[in-house]
């Protein structure tokens, strides 16, 4: 079944458009990533599908169901994102616990303390992170609380914008470690944007190419890992990519 | 037991919501006594708190009462801050009139900055219209002078303490309605906003809930600082007779009695204005205080 | 190799904390010739602070002391605020992370490199703006004169970057410290500014000091590499050799980084009792 599909999706700002026509259906279950430079749009798709970016033409719909252009509490029951900068996103003046609850009394939902405790365990947060404010988390702990933040009511979609980028090489082998196995474990839909190639190839079973707003080439991450991707553009990011390497 | 109280405040991982709440409530108080200013702010606050408490037993006669034989007697073991024109004690006068001024204060705080606070964070998050009408508003009030417009709405309403009171709050509202969509503006596109309105969190919710919280410590700081002010204010108004109506013992109003007999009778105008000096000091003292304490842009430590 | 040109001995940088004093750099030792030194680590491995406390930039309440600290026989312990201004940018430069940050938005960049070879040397007008433009140039910018007369907001934060390398190296120094230089660019244009460092550093003979966190990106620009971690160096090694690191934390990190061609369930998780202990 098709988790996430977008129709023809051109995404503007004012009067700039962004994305021009962009296709994309991920199937349920299935880890889609979007690689791009910055400027190509890729983190535009995102916000656009989180309903952060409501000027789109086109079509977003999530199995099946197709989505408004507002914030709406359906939509955010299934779909759910984890932003790039762990520092950002969590409220200042919060403690964990505020933050992880927040979403249950939004949508009413009852059990509240036995849900954080259980959102906080499956990321591997300790209880006694519970009642700790933002910054006396360390930047992977942060994550950790972003991500249960979003699994919390969940959803079946997670949107990923550079989940690990603003983190430690050590730091983000545990966050990469620990999304794959929170998807194993809870057979959720990744859409994660990124620009770092190894980081797909690690979680991801599909990637799209980006490039002045449009999809270049769509592949499967085993082309990517032999380095057998189609489109110039797209073999010159791998290149850049295996300079970095060694 | 204090050292473990002191710990259990402290503790890194504290175990319920009370503990983080009034462990962060020590640190910001601990930070507080670490300056000297503002400590001796909140001691001459917490000592016009007391006084207007207290009132009673602290003033040695009855405010009110006149004793035409005792008239402009200057300071001295019966009277320590001499009589007044009526012959009434003008030390009980100035400890009564603490008890009009903190209600004006309160007053004005708890109708003014709740009002500045929702309009300013409403303007900022919607921006586009609303924020044109509102921002409008609050600058056509901002561009009268304060005291002016208190005079022509308590000439309107009609003088008097409650009249007063509101007069004030309509004058100061426009500061803090800026002050909260400017710092709205700040966290409008952050990341953990954005997060909760992704939650599907209604505008009101994400206002009240997230975005007011943000606001409340320079609102808090500003409020403080503005004290000084509103008691000059209304002590205007009371010089002005458009205040506190005789007989209260309103600071602004003993001083305008006492203009009169300034040369041969200084005391009469005088202790009042020392309370007054001292009172708005004191606010300025802990509010500059309080701004290094909670200041957002120190990154939140506290 | 010819006398060193950087020589720290026992450096340590201090912290006060209100729980007593914190070591964020833990008494180092290196030296430096004209050659590219990558010093690599986490967050919080006092990297950074390196870097800074080379250039006497440490900012009160932090304190920093060394056995020797010297530079091209200079001893900068003992140096006054007035003569250490006098090195920093005439003979050590260094480039920070973020343009947009570093660059003074009201001037346009041709005034900036300007200043930058004027704070240091005097010279006629009409050969400054042709050595800010010869600069220009050799930082690959194909429209000098046009850039030069633009503000920083109107350039890109590759563009921006490289107008921080022009304006770094015009007094032509001896020594590059450059703190995450790329961190905030994107891949593409990472390597076009590691090429023109690289380039510039060559041409110049300088030495240079690679602050990252980036091991790959430091092992493919620097001859030798130091890493760093909680304030210590704990490996140093050539840089086609950090696939032979013996230390437990440098091989912990090479392996948790993912590959292109990742084949691994799962990514091995640094152990970090596994040399606390020592």
């Amino acid at each position: 079944m098709t988790a996430l599909s977008l129709k023809d999706l051109s995404i503007s700002y004012g009067d700039t458009r962004i994305t021009h026509g962009v296709n994309i259906d991920i199937a349920e279950g299935e880890s889609f990533a979007l690689v791009g430079e910055s400027g190509s749009g890729k983190s535009t798709v995102l916000k656009a599908i989180a309903g952060l970016a409501p000027q789109w033409a086109g079509s977003i719909s999530a199995f099946g169901k197709p989505r408004s252009h507002g914030i709406d509490g359906h939509f955010a029951r299934a779909c759910q994102m984890v932003f790039q900068d762990p520092y950002g996103s969590l409220h200042p003046r919060k403690t964990v616990d505020a933050t992880l609850t927040e979403p249950l009394a939004i949508h009413g939902v009852g059990d509240r303390n036995a849900r954080v405790e259980t959102a906080m365990t499956s990321v591997g947060l300790d209880r006694k992170f519970r009642f700790r404010f933002p910054h006396q988390l360390s930047g992977g702990q942060r994550q950790r609380v972003a991500i249960a933040r979003a699994l919390v009511l969940q959803p079946k979609i997670l949107l990923l914008d550079e989940p690990t980028s603003a983190l430690d090489v050590s730091v983000q082998a545990e966050i990469l470690n620990l999304l794959k196995r929170l998807r194993r474990e809870q057979n959720l839909t990744f859409l994660m944007v990124t620009h770092n190639l190894p980081v797909v190839s690690f979680l991801c079973d599909r990637v799209a190419v980006m490039r002045h707003g449009r999809i270049v080439e769509i592949a499967d991450v085993a082309a990517l890992k032999k380095g057998e991707l189609q489109d110039p553009y797209s073999r010159e990011l791998i290149e850049l990519s295996a300079d970095h390497a060694d | 037991m204090s050292m473990t109280v002191r710990a259990w405040l402290i503790d890194d991982s504290p175990s319920s919501r009370l503990q983080a709440r009034l462990g962060r409530a020590w640190r910001i108080c601990a930070a507080l006594m670490r300056n000297p200013l503002a400590v001796a702010g909140a001691v001459i606050i917490l000592t016009l708190v007391l006084t207007a408490i207290f009132a009673p037993l602290i003033a040695t006669h009855d405010p009110l009462k006149q004793d035409l034989a005792q008239r402009l007697l200057p300071p001295g073991a019966m009277n320590w801050m001499g009589t007044d024109e009526l012959g009434r004690d003008i030390w009980s006068r100035v400890v009564h009139g603490a008890r009009i001024t903190l209600v004006i204060v309160v007053m004005v705080a708890v109708l003014a900055a709740p009002a500045g606070l929702v309009l300013g964070a409403v303007a900022g998050y919607f921006g586009g219209w609303t924020d044109r009408i509102i921002m409008g508003v609050t600058d056509i009030f901002l561009s009268l002078p304060k005291l002016i417009l208190a005079l022509a709405l308590v000439a309107a309403l009609g003088p008097g303490i409650e009249n007063a009171v509101i007069a004030i709050a309509i004058t100061t509202w426009p500061a803090y309605a800026r002050i909260a969509r400017a710092e709205t503006l700040t966290f409008k596109n952050s990341e953990f906003i954005a997060a909760i309105r992704l939650q599907g969190a209604s505008a009101a919710r994400v206002i009240l809930g997230h975005v007011l919280p943000l606001c409340t410590s320079s609102m808090i700081i500003r409020v403080t600082l503005d004290m000084a002010g509103i008691i000059l204010t209304a002590a205007g108004l009371g010089f002005l007779g458009l205040g506190a109506q005789p007989p209260l013992p309103e600071w602004g109003a003993m001083i305008a009695r006492g203009r009169t007999f300034i040369l041969d009778q200084w005391w009469v105008a005088t202790m009042p204005g020392f309370a007054i000096v001292i009172v708005s000091l004191g606010f300025c003292f802990l509010g500059d205080g309080l701004r290094d304490v909670l200041d957002p842009k120190s990154g939140g430590q506290q | 190799m010819s006398k060193p040109l950087l020589e720290i001995e026992n450096l340590r940088v201090t912290f006060p904390t209100p729980r007593g004093d914190l070591d964020v750099v833990r008494g180092i030792s290196f030296a430096l010739g004209r050659e590219r030194l990558g010093i690599v680590g986490e967050s919080g491995s006092g990297k950074s602070m390196t870097g800074r406390s080379i250039l006497k930039l440490i900012r009160a309440p932090g304190r920093v002391s060394a056995d020797r600290l010297s530079f091209d026989g200079i001893d900068l312990r003992e140096l006054s605020e007035r003569r250490m201004r006098a090195i920093r940018g005439a003979r050590i430069s260094m480039v920070m992370q973020d343009p947009k940050f570093s660059l003074n938005p009201v001037m346009t960049i041709g005034e900036q490199i300007a200043e930058a070879l004027l704070t240091h040397k005097r010279l006629p007008r009409r050969e400054v703006s042709q050595r800010v433009l010869a600069m220009l140039e050799s930082v690959r910018i194909a429209d000098p004169e046009r850039v030069a007369k633009l503000y920083p907001h109107e350039v890109s934060g590759g563009m921006g970057q490289r107008v921080m390398i022009a304006m770094m190296l015009i007094p032509e120094p001896d020594l590059l410290i450059a703190d995450e230089p790329t961190s905030a660019l994107d891949v593409s244009v990472q390597g076009q500014v590691l090429d023109i460092i690289d380039e510039q550093i060559r041409r110049k003979g300088m030495g240079l000091i690679f602050i990252s966190h980036d091991l790959n990106l430091v092992s493919s620009y620097c001859d030798r590499i130091l890493v760093m971690n909680t304030g210590e160096i704990v490996e140093e090694c050539r840089a086609g050799e950090l696939h032979n690191a013996t230390h437990p934390y440098t091989r912990g990190l090479i392996a948790s980084i993912p590959r292109l061609d990742e084949n691994r369930d799962e990514l091995p998780v640094l152990d970090r009792s596994a040399w606390a202990a020592k």
